[in-house]
């Protein structure tokens, strides 16, 4: 391996510490969740070995809590991880061109919202051998936390698992809200969509809704509804 | 039918590869078209708002410490203040408030 290679990969992985600390946090809420829709913590760990999505994995167990259909999880999956669709086509164009193709492939496997974050600030054109470092990092703080979660969420008392639940929803909160702050557009979807979603859940003309098809349908619908509405300038977007 | 919680978990890691990795190896060109840009940018805003809320009332052992750990979430979030802060910081208000709930 090439000397700027092995530098490269050292960098990442010391970048990728703080972001394994704050995976352990959050995963271990996951950890809980996937434990509230009965799996296993081989199970829960597998997932967040191979999934590595917070709100995709969290989605995913909804499905499974409700025993939803396979078509179902799909959708659901596409729709919750949708985001990184947007995140990859940015990292294809940062990415150097010098690596052979295979690298795509293993970069892809692991785009977060932090790993992207890192990736796309590693000055310019990036040497995936830095972003395979932060995964290194990383990626073990995930499943760890996960793993973590679904042993010990049995052994803490009651009130501790109902303090540690609102904690991915206090994540999500994280993310959505400092746009919010900086857009008016992106505030009032928040809201909206907030607001469509509890009235789905509680009016009795909806319940033929799935939990899971609620938030599909609801994606698309404001999602789509949005980008008709109001299109975002090109360079507002990431 | 009972489903299989593998093929569950199958499902899950090959869509989430696919959307990941296509996007790397198939498009090494920017998206032209606004509106698909648009949805793809809105999308993870509609999705986590949705399943925030009401998800978050009812994940605590009190419909009271959800809300106030929603509210106490953004009013730090608004502040600026980072992902893991505002995560421990919510867990914290339940914790508080069903001392006494």
């Amino acid at each position: 391996m090439k000397k700027e290679n092995i530098i490269c990969y050292k960098k990442g992985i010391h970048h990728g510490i703080p972001i394994a600390l704050g995976y352990l946090a959050v995963s271990f809420t996951l950890g809980i969740a996937a434990q509230n829709a009965g799996m296993t913590a081989f199970q829960a760990t597998l997932t967040s070995l191979l999934v590595n999505a917070s709100a995709g994995q969290y989605a995913g167990f909804t499905v499974i809590a409700a025993q939803g259909s396979y078509l179902e999880m799909a959708v659901m999956i596409l729709i919750a991880n949708a985001r990184y669709l947007l995140m990859s086509c940015s990292l294809s164009q940062k990415l150097s061109g010098d690596f052979p193709f295979f690298h795509r492939l293993l970069v892809g496997f692991d785009v977060t919202d932090e790993i992207f974050g890192v990736s796309m600030a590693y000055p310019g054109r990036l040497n995936p051998f830095y972003t395979y470092g932060v995964m290194t990092a990383a990626a073990p703080g995930w499943a760890l936390g996960t793993c973590l979660g679904v042993l010990c969420g049995s052994l803490l008392p009651a009130n501790i698992v109902s303090a540690l639940s609102v904690g991915l929803y206090g994540m999500f909160i994280a993310i959505i809200i400092p746009p919010a702050r900086k857009s008016r557009i992106i505030a009032g979807l928040v809201v909206v969509s907030m607001l469509a979603s509890f009235l789905f859940a509680k009016l009795p003309v909806f319940g033929f809704l799935s939990s899971g098809m609620r938030i599909i349908v609801l994606t698309v619908i404001i999602s789509g509804a949005a980008a008709i509405l109001f299109p975002v300038p090109e360079e507002e977007q990431t | 039918m009972e489903h299989n919680i593998y093929l569950y978990i199958f499902i899950m890691a090959g869509v989430s590869y696919l959307i990941r990795v296509l996007p790397l190896t198939l498009i090494r060109k920017d998206i032209s078209n606004r509106t698909i840009r648009s949805f793809l940018y809105y999308v993870p805003y509609v999705t986590l708002s949705v399943m925030t809320f009401p998800a978050i009332l009812e994940a605590t052992g009190s419909f009271y410490s959800g809300l106030a750990a929603l509210l106490v979430g953004i009013v730090l979030a608004w502040c600026k203040r980072g992902l893991f802060q505002v995560a421990v910081f919510s867990c914290l208000t339940v914790f508080i408030l069903e001392l006494f709930l």
